[in-house]
């Protein structure tokens, strides 16, 4: 089977029936979508009751930063993916320069949503101003302590990455820290579409 | 060896930023109304799933652990758009 995919030209994927990472970790990450997916209907159903409001609350969010961030998260992933397919591929050096620009990127995210967060701030908008402001601070709130949770573990898999602890032979600590923050990246997908963008 | 796997993850990211450009752009028209939520979670949705199958790599992975992280990106999609389509307001006594 192996040979024929070889022949075929179709290489085997090297984790092929592997789940990416620690499972235990997987559980935890199983949790955290069930809580977050929760927290999305209710945004949804809590948007029917205040139509109005709601629309009001997103005219006033800047929908090019949602978007910047979004890519910032998506390019951050990316680099994660490109990080994971070098330690697969023994280039250690790789490793790190890729893990370097993932958290250059989460670091982006962070600065923008700062801004994002002054500026309602300092327009007296806070999380008790309405429905709409309550789901948006806590829900974006709870996403950046993810981001920033995960970012500290992007930032300890890659001080291990530079003592040379990841090779084809030892992929896991780099794989769980991937599949987390993927996590965080999916999580935003979601966060973007119906806070910035839904209607 | 890994070019097939690389060139893959360069696609999927594309793929994601057109979509998040798509998506940014369908919004604009509220004069769709209905239609342009209902594809702003359709497009949720197939971003999430390139980010399972492409970035968590689970394409690849058991068929338990796929199966369960790809029924939760379809329950809530499907929930939201359920949701969002049938008006249902929190049980709230006015």
């Amino acid at each position: 089977m192996t040979m024929t995919e070889l022949v075929a030209g179709r290489p085997v994927h090297p984790s092929e029936g592997v789940l990416p990472g620690d499972r235990d970790v997987w559980l935890f990450i199983m949790a955290e979508l069930m809580m977050f997916g929760a927290f999305f209907i209710a945004y949804v159903v809590y948007r029917q009751a205040e139509i109005d409001v709601f629309d009001a609350g997103q005219d006033t969010l800047n929908r090019s930063l949602g978007v910047l961030n979004t890519l910032f998260l998506i390019t951050s992933s990316w680099a994660v993916v490109r990080a994971v397919e070098a330690g697969r591929a023994a280039r250690s050096a790789e490793v790190v320069s890729r893990l370097t620009l993932a958290l250059l990127l989460a670091a982006g995210f962070v600065v923008v949503k700062y801004f994002e967060y002054s500026a309602k701030f300092a327009a007296g908008i806070d999380l008790t101003t309405n429905t709409f402001y309550g789901f948006y601070f806590a829900l974006t709130m709870i996403h950046l302590a993810h981001v920033l949770g995960g970012s500290v573990i992007l930032f300890v898999v890659r001080h291990n990455a530079q003592r040379g602890a990841y090779h084809p032979q030892a992929m896991k600590g780099l794989e769980t820290g991937a599949s987390y923050w993927h996590m965080v990246d999916l999580l935003w997908i979601f966060l973007f579409a119906l806070l910035y963008l839904l209607r | 060896m890994t070019h097939g796997l690389t060139d893959r993850t360069h696609r999927t990211w594309l793929l994601l930023v057109l979509l998040t450009v798509a998506a940014f752009g369908i919004s604009d028209h509220t004069e769709w109304a209905r239609y342009a939520g209902v594809a702003t979670i359709a497009i949720a949705y197939l971003k999430g799933r390139w980010v399972v199958l492409d970035f968590m790599a689970l394409r690849h992975a058991p068929p338990l652990w796929r199966s369960l992280v790809e029924a939760w990106l379809l329950g809530v999609s499907v929930a939201l758009a359920g949701v969002y389509l049938s008006g249902i307001t929190p049980g709230v006594a006015a």
